[in-house]
């Protein structure tokens, strides 16, 4: 089937095979290889993603549900050379090792930053109804869906914190 | 060969005038992480449009294919071959070697119709997209004659036989030492099956350029990986480029190839086109090996006074028929503790299942989960604080064979340690302290882990831009290989470090023997320093012998280097100008690091405290974990960020062993019961909060020039075990059967009344 997704500002107008993943058509159909493929299942977070401003994982999804969406992975996320604020703080708080499930990591925190922005409630948040304080709980809430097996769980929870406080 | 004697002189890493050794640089390989631009081994550009492999696994434990039809499968939409044992091409017979010096024999893939283990591969696909591939996967019909399996290890203990080729380690007379001590412990620990599951499963992307293929595959050792291949094609190794740039996480699972390489090799051969093999996240379970289970008898005998009098470890493990292995989970006992009368040794169960094998801090990481906790028992007993117990059995040698230690600062860590999490606010008696529903606890536990140095070679080469690059076919799982190197480059060539160039994970370079036991950092990074000395003699000869140099005629022991220069009194040359005039391709040098003649004659090891606060829920009984804490030894430290990065992640490692991670065989079928990360629980961000790692300042002048030791897996060891002692002081209740979770924590609590 002929789907268009626009991904990172490009529109992407592939023939897909209707059993195409929406993470196999970013890394198989159009060479964007940055979105990993760690469980294939929903279950590791590797394939975050952003459709339409909200995280998902990219394995969970056909292309073929997405024809006309807007797709930002990893690669759409720094300005040429000027890494994104979230990049660059997975960086300096050496927030991941083997770096697998990094782009995934990174796409998750930037949909977290922006959840957090609009007041969207977590599971840990206390009032519903009110703003939602950017605490140590909530990121490691919101993040729980992307496992980093080399476990810099501590690392990442300061890089969320630091990219917070660079978009504040 | 040298001494430990010759490593003792001041050399320019031990010097670090430039300050690059212990630098919190960021990763090397950082940038093309976070931007997604590294690519892994299923990832990379190929000559040309690749094809995609599927592989079928077997579905039974044990025994013989008596069907199989791949005809429907190779008639499928897009399907190029469908290989079964009938019609895969010829393979080397298994461990076979064309050159006997090869470090892995054949392993060839779908040799024939037996099967020995759930999960073997039995047929492989190849298609123009993975989504053919693997549908025409599920076209192969496969029958079996499947035979009796032994799979349960619990129940199978009585089959437990010597592990091949050892003897139990005896030390005076334990049965008399153990019966005649005025206080004992005697009790038995389990830690279950465990998966690496590591981020990026296996895969590999193969070609063939004339009668040699490349393979960019995901493995800790380059030179295993591409023997191992060579052997079972059937073909000399330099036929073979195997590559290994970015590793997804290894961990110890992928310190060896597994059947996505031959058969990415043997289909890119057969269709002529580049091919992508990858293991599904569920194949990974049961196709790649695991840490298998170990039961722990520990009995510690000891005096009023706390002295340990008689200390047993005796550990059975599993491991698959045919392929042996050993969970060591005794041995680090042997160098921690001090006790006249002492037995350790190891048991072997052999099943009809997945291939066990090394997994981060293989031995320690289970066992300390046993004796770390008996240590508890022995200190509650004899109302001894935990720490206290452990001073006053800390040996003056190494225990197991009088040896004096390189350096020891187990006790400094542990008092350290203490001092700084607050240690002396535990309440020594179990269940006294409340948070609403939660019990709290504080626990403790060492942490010991050997430390090696292995023979390794580098190649450096100084271009006329000024750019100093190291090669090595050396591998970088996450640990920080990339950085480290350069850091010592550029100290040892007085080069700021963006002068500093490191390619790794090449078969055609120097070799190195790959990421694994925490020798990589001291191995790989030894072999790079020693490759810089190498250039500073060159380029001070080079200086010394050219007219052209401001330094010609004068003694080149005498130069220095520093800030890119090459250096005596008042005159210098940039090192860029230098390697210009000897060439358009610069300076090439290569270099190299083996053991010293008489390293073995001291006794080295890396050392920690661990302590853990945690809650146990009196209404649920699940372990949350409050806070963490350690304090760990493991020589001079070459990047304090990233050094800390290793040892947290390995901490985790502890948490997860101790409350979450855990697999069993399914006795029907011989598979795991776990095949994804949904059943297999590694520690997700919700479960870390509050870990911290403090790395005391150290240097082992005898474990190689530069004073570096390993830290990649002392970080787990003992972990687990701190937590297991917290959540006893938190709620009284001792639990030896591991993960900690809530239904036995519950169990547990009932059976107490509470």
């Amino acid at each position: 089937m002929l789907t268009t997704i626009r991904v990172n500002g490009v529109d992407r107008a592939v023939e897909v095979d209707p059993r195409t993943s929406l993470l196999d058509f970013l890394r198989e159909r159009v060479g964007l290889k940055g979105t990993k493929k760690g469980c294939d299942h929903g279950q590791c977070g590797a394939c975050t993603v952003l459709v339409n401003g909200v995280r998902i994982n990219a394995c969970l999804s056909l292309a073929v549900m997405h024809d006309g969406d807007e797709v930002l992975t990893v690669e759409g996320l720094a300005d040429g050379e000027a890494l994104h604020p979230v990049q660059q703080a997975f960086l300096s708080e050496d927030a991941f090792q083997c770096g697998y499930c990094t782009p995934g990591q990174i796409c998750s925190t930037v949909g977290l930053l922006a959840e957090v922005a609009a007041g969207q409630p977590s599971e840990v948040t206390a009032d519903l109804a009110g703003p939602v304080t950017l605490s140590d709980a909530e990121i490691r809430e919101r993040m729980s869906g992307n496992i980093c097996r080399c476990s810099a769980y501590p690392q990442i929870l300061a890089a969320v914190r630091r990219a917070a406080g660079a978009a504040a | 060969m040298s001494t430990v004697r010759d490593w003792a002189a001041p050399n320019p890493v031990t010097e670090n005038r430039s300050g690059l050794i212990g630098k919190s640089v960021d990763r090397y390989e950082g940038r093309l992480k976070v931007t997604g631009t590294a690519p892994y081994a299923f990832e990379v550009e190929t000559p040309s449009q690749p094809l995609y492999g599927h592989i079928v696994s077997a579905t039974i434990a044990r025994g013989r294919i008596t069907s199989i039809d791949v005809s429907q499968a190779a008639a499928a939409p897009g399907v190029v071959l469908a290989w079964s044992h009938l019609n895969v091409p010829t393979q080397a017979q298994r461990g076979a070697k064309l050159n006997p010096r090869s470090q892995r024999g054949s392993n060839p893939t779908l040799a024939s119709d037996r099967v020995e283990h759930y999960g073997q591969s039995v047929a492989f696909i190849l298609a123009d997209t993975p989504e053919n591939a693997r549908a025409a996967g599920g076209l192969v019909r496969v029958a079996y004659a499947a035979e009796d399996a032994d799979l349960d290890f619990l129940s199978s203990l009585d089959l437990a036989g010597p592990a091949p080729g050892e003897e139990d380690a005896r030390v005076g007379d334990f049965e008399a030492g153990y019966s005649a001590s005025e206080v004992t412990v005697d009790d038995t620990w389990f830690s279950p099956l465990q998966n690496h599951a590591q981020m990026e499963p296996c895969a590999t992307t193969a070609w063939w350029e004339g009668d040699k293929v490349v393979v960019h595959t995901s493995i800790q050792m380059v030179k295993g990986g591409q023997h191992a291949l060579a052997e079972t094609l059937g073909i000399p190794s330099d036929r073979v480029r195997l590559f290994t740039r970015y590793i997804g996480g290894g961990f110890g699972g992928k310190g060896q190839s597994y059947d996505d390489l031959t058969l990415a090799a043997l289909a890119a051969r057969e269709s002529g086109q580049p091919v992508r093999v990858a293991y599904t996240r569920q194949q990974m379970f049961q196709a790649t090996i695991h840490r298998p289970a170990v039961q722990m008898r520990v009995r510690l005998g000891a005096d009023r006074t706390g002295r340990l009098n008689a200390m047993a470890l005796e550990a059975v493990t599993h491991c698959a028929r045919n392929a042996p292995f050993v969970e060591h989970a005794a041995n680090f006992a042997r160098n921690l503790y001090a006790a006249p009368h002492r037995l350790t040794g190891h048991r072997l169960v052999r099943l009809d299942i997945p291939h066990a094998g090394a997994m981060r801090a293989p031995g320690e990481a289970p066992g300390m989960l046993s004796l770390e906790c008996a240590m508890d028992e022995l200190a509650e007993t004899l109302g001894l604080d935990p720490i206290e117990l452990r001073i006053r059995n800390e040996p003056e040698v190494d225990p197991d064979n009088a040896k004096p230690f390189s350096v020891r600062q187990l006790v400094r860590c542990m008092r350290e340690g203490a001092q700084q999490f607050g240690w002396d606010r535990r309440n020594p008696t179990p269940g006294a302290v409340r948070d609403g529903r939660w019990y709290v606890g504080m626990g403790m536990a060492t942490a010991i882990r050997g430390n090696f140095l292995l023979p390794a070679k580098a190649g450096l080469r100084l271009t006329g831009d000024g750019l100093a690059t190291l090669t090595q076919g050396m591998t970088d799982i996450g640990t920080g290989t990339y950085t480290i190197l350069a850091q010592i480059t550029g100290e040892t060539l007085g080069l700021p470090l963006d002068q500093v160039r490191v390619e790794l994970g090449d078969s055609d370079m120097p070799p190195a023997p790959g990421s694994g036991g925490q020798f990589g950092a001291a191995t790989a990074g030894s072999a790079a320093f020693e490759t810089g000395m190498v250039m500073r003699r060159r380029l001070a000869e080079l200086a010394a012998g050219d007219p052209r140099s401001p330094l010609y005629g004068e003694d080149p022991t005498l130069m220095d280097f520093a800030n890119g220069n090459i250096v005596l009194g008042n005159r210098s040359e940039s090192l860029a100008a230098l390697a210009a005039r000897a060439g358009p391709d610069g300076v090439y040098v290569e270099g190299g690091i083996s053991p010293a003649a008489d390293a073995r004659d001291w006794s080295q090891h890396t050392y920690g405290a661990q302590f853990a606060e945690v809650g146990v829920d009196s209404v649920t009984g699940e372990v949350r974990l409050r806070r963490m804490f350690g304090v760990f030894a493991a020589g001079r430290i070459l990047n304090a960020k990233l050094a800390k990065s290793q040892i947290t992640g390995g901490m985790i490692w502890g948490v997860g062993a101790a409350l979450t991670e855990s697999n069993a065989v399914d006795p029907r079928y011989g598979s795991f019961l776990h095949q994804d990360l949904g059943g297999y629980l590694a520690p997700v961000h919700a479960d870390i909060v509050n870990l911290d790692a403090v790395l005391l300042d150290e240097a082992d002048d005898k474990a190689n020039p530069m004073g570096i030791k390993g830290v990649g897996e002392l970080g787990i060891c003992g972990a687990g075990a701190a937590i297991a002692n917290a959540v006893y002081n938190a709620c009284g209740v001792r639990l030896r059967d591991y993960p900690l979770t809530p239904d036995k924590v519950m169990a547990a609590l009932e059976a107490k009344g509470l």
